[in-house]
């Protein structure tokens, strides 16, 4: 009998800690998968930065650096640098990209360095308990926005797909979700995409991954779901913001 | 025989670096450390390095923390308020047991402070400076010589610990012009650097961090790092001595203040007291055995800082139960810089 559909081999054969319902898992799995296609789990290198995707070690069978809350970028700069020849990828969460990194993110997308970041956008801080991020929605309750956010007083959610799009450096941005089969293909195609720049030497691929929060948004892992496409999606489409070379 | 050069010291010091194979910079300007990263991105692209004026501190340390964690050598340098943004990244790389070299060419503080020599960022240097109770190497060269000497030193040291390791010079002894003999890198057994990230490969997984959740994991790691830390005080501190034979009196000093206080001490002799040099070269491991066996013979010491009292406690912690311990000091800023006389001074008050 011939076997259609693996784990992939970048993945290990553990159970995740995510909560039910996250996101996060889906997305390992496609990166995995990502990697497995080009063929570079061997010499990747992964930086893992601060919040629920620091275990990173834990999931993917590859050597790993950890990195301080927001300094990824920075990290895998210096990674990149010193190993040309490796796969470097970035996973980070939203408190960490478009908060405390936004300076990281911003320098090392416009220098163009030859790495593809993974942003996980849940709208919160997850493992912290579920504060306000940059990317919280307008009216959005969290343990620091009770009220609701508040444009006036905290400023409109970040959308940093298309915000880094405008920097020279950038060869891909896209946002993708995993809410629906549809969606899911589109991620998976995406984030093979933004590997294939790196593959290729082209430069700074992004994929902003939505995600979901059932934990710290208080749904249970269906309504989570459903959140994602109609007020995450409204307010961040989905979509490929910049795609430098035709790939 | 190695040609004797004319230079600045912290071109000296980036001389050094790249002799000693550090291949890889990052860093961003402050005065008055900014030679070294004109230098370094003047050489290193000839030899097929990277040199990278990042964005910030911040991102400088954390790269230097990236490319460190694949095995080469790299460094970073930055002078007092620079230096206290990279203290997150140095307490991560501290953590993660990650070499690398930090240059802190100090200026005066706190806050902007100014661009005079000093010597207030002793305690931010040896006490551990970011969070987590940790220690780092730490080097106080005196001299444009020791500038090039030390920092090979300190790469050595970084790979052969496992830990980064702080050249702690000051405006004086980076921007001033003295002969050095460049010398070749001494030859020393270094453990292989078995821990990199570098891909997998076929082998095992390799994993830089500094979380530690089980169960009793992270107080084993700690424990790990601070038997470090004892070894590294039984084998590697380093100090100079000088006319402490016969001396009544050891005037102490680290970096440039040594050098004043070193003409004070001839003076002083030429007065016909005897008064001696004991100069921390390490000041972490601070040179604690050196102290205990001075003070055992001569009960009083005077130690001269650029700042209004640091170093003192250690050498308190290290002298002989019943020497006394004496401190003269001057905050620094412009036109604070004690001269020999003035501390020909408070060595003949002290001496009494």
């Amino acid at each position: 009998m011939q076997q259609v559909f693996k784990k992939p081999v970048s993945l290990k054969d553990v159970q995740t800690h995510f909560c039910p319902g996250c996101h996060h898992g889906t997305f390992h799995r496609l990166v995995a998968e990502a990697m497995d296609e080009f063929g570079v789990q061997k010499r990747t290198i992964g930086v893992a930065s601060v919040g629920c995707s620091v275990f990173l070690y834990g999931y993917f069978d590859i050597d790993v650096v950890e990195a301080p809350h927001g300094r990824a970028p920075a990290v895998a700069t210096g990674v990149k640098r010193a190993r040309p020849d490796a796969f470097v990828f970035t996973y980070q969460g939203d408190g960490d990209l478009a908060a405390i990194g936004t300076s990281e993110i911003i320098h090392a997308a416009n220098r163009g360095e030859d790495m593809t970041v993974i942003f996980v956008n849940n709208t919160t801080y997850g493992m912290t308990g579920g504060q306000m991020a940059p990317t919280t929605l307008v009216g959005q309750r969290t343990s620091t926005s009770p009220y609701g956010r508040n444009q006036g007083k905290d400023g409109a959610p970040i959308r940093m797909a298309e915000l880094l799009a405008q920097l020279e450096g950038v060869a891909f941005s896209a946002r993708v979700a995993v809410n629906n089969p549809k969606n899911l293909m589109d991620a998976k195609r995406q984030i093979k995409k933004a590997f294939r720049y790196q593959a290729e030497g082209k430069g700074f691929s992004f994929i902003e991954a939505l995600s979901s929060c059932p934990t710290n948004w208080g749904m249970d892992p269906i309504k989570a779901n459903e959140r994602v496409g109609t007020e995450m999606c409204a307010y961040f489409p989905l979509g490929v913001f910049k795609n430098a070379a035709d790939l | 025989m190695t040609k004797r050069l004319f230079m600045k010291g912290n071109e000296a010091l980036a001389m050094a670096a790249i002799e000693a194979g550090c291949r890889y910079y990052f860093g961003y300007p402050i005065t008055p450390q900014s030679d070294i990263p004109e230098y370094m991105s003047r050489e290193l692209p000839k030899l097929g390095g990277e040199f990278i004026q990042a964005e910030s501190e911040v991102a400088s340390i954390n790269m230097l923390l990236g490319a460190s964690a694949t095995g080469v050598r790299a460094m970073t340098s930055s002078s007092s308020p620079g230096i206290s943004l990279k203290q997150e990244g140095i307490s991560y790389m501290a953590g993660a047991e990650l070499p690398g070299v930090i240059v802190n060419i100090c200026r005066s503080g706190p806050g902007l402070g100014g661009i005079d020599a000093s010597q207030a960022d002793y305690f931010q240097a040896v006490k551990g400076g970011g969070h987590g109770g940790y220690h780092i190497i730490v080097l106080a060269p005196a001299s444009v010589q020791e500038m090039y000497d030390l920092t090979m030193l300190a790469f050595d040291l970084a790979d052969l610990y496992r830990m980064p390791s702080m050249i702690l010079g000051d405006s004086v002894v980076g921007q001033m012009k003295e002969s050095v003999i460049p010398n070749k890198r001494p030859e020393r057994n270094l453990p292989p650097k078995d821990w990199v990230v570098r891909g997998k490969g076929d082998g095992e997984q390799r994993v830089v961090k500094s979380l530690y959740l089980g169960d009793g994991e992270l107080e084993a790691h700690n424990w790990k790092l601070h038997a470090r830390y004892g070894e590294l005080k039984a084998k590697e501190a380093r100090w100079e001595e000088f006319m402490l034979d016969d001396a009544e009196l050891v005037v102490t000093a680290f970096g440039s203040a040594a050098r004043i206080a070193k003409s004070a001490v001839m003076a002083a002799r030429d007065k016909g007291l005897k008064v001696g040099l004991l100069r921390p070269i390490t000041l972490y491991p601070f040179p604690e055995k050196a102290f205990l066996a001075a003070t055992e013979r001569c009960k009083k010491v005077l130690d001269i800082e650029l700042n209004a009292g640091q170093m003192v406690e250690d050498v308190r912690l290290s002298v002989a139960r019943d020497a006394e311990v004496f401190f003269y000091g001057r905050p620094p800023g412009a036109g604070s810089l004690p001269t020999p006389e003035e501390l020909l001074e408070q060595i003949t008050n002290y001496y009494v």
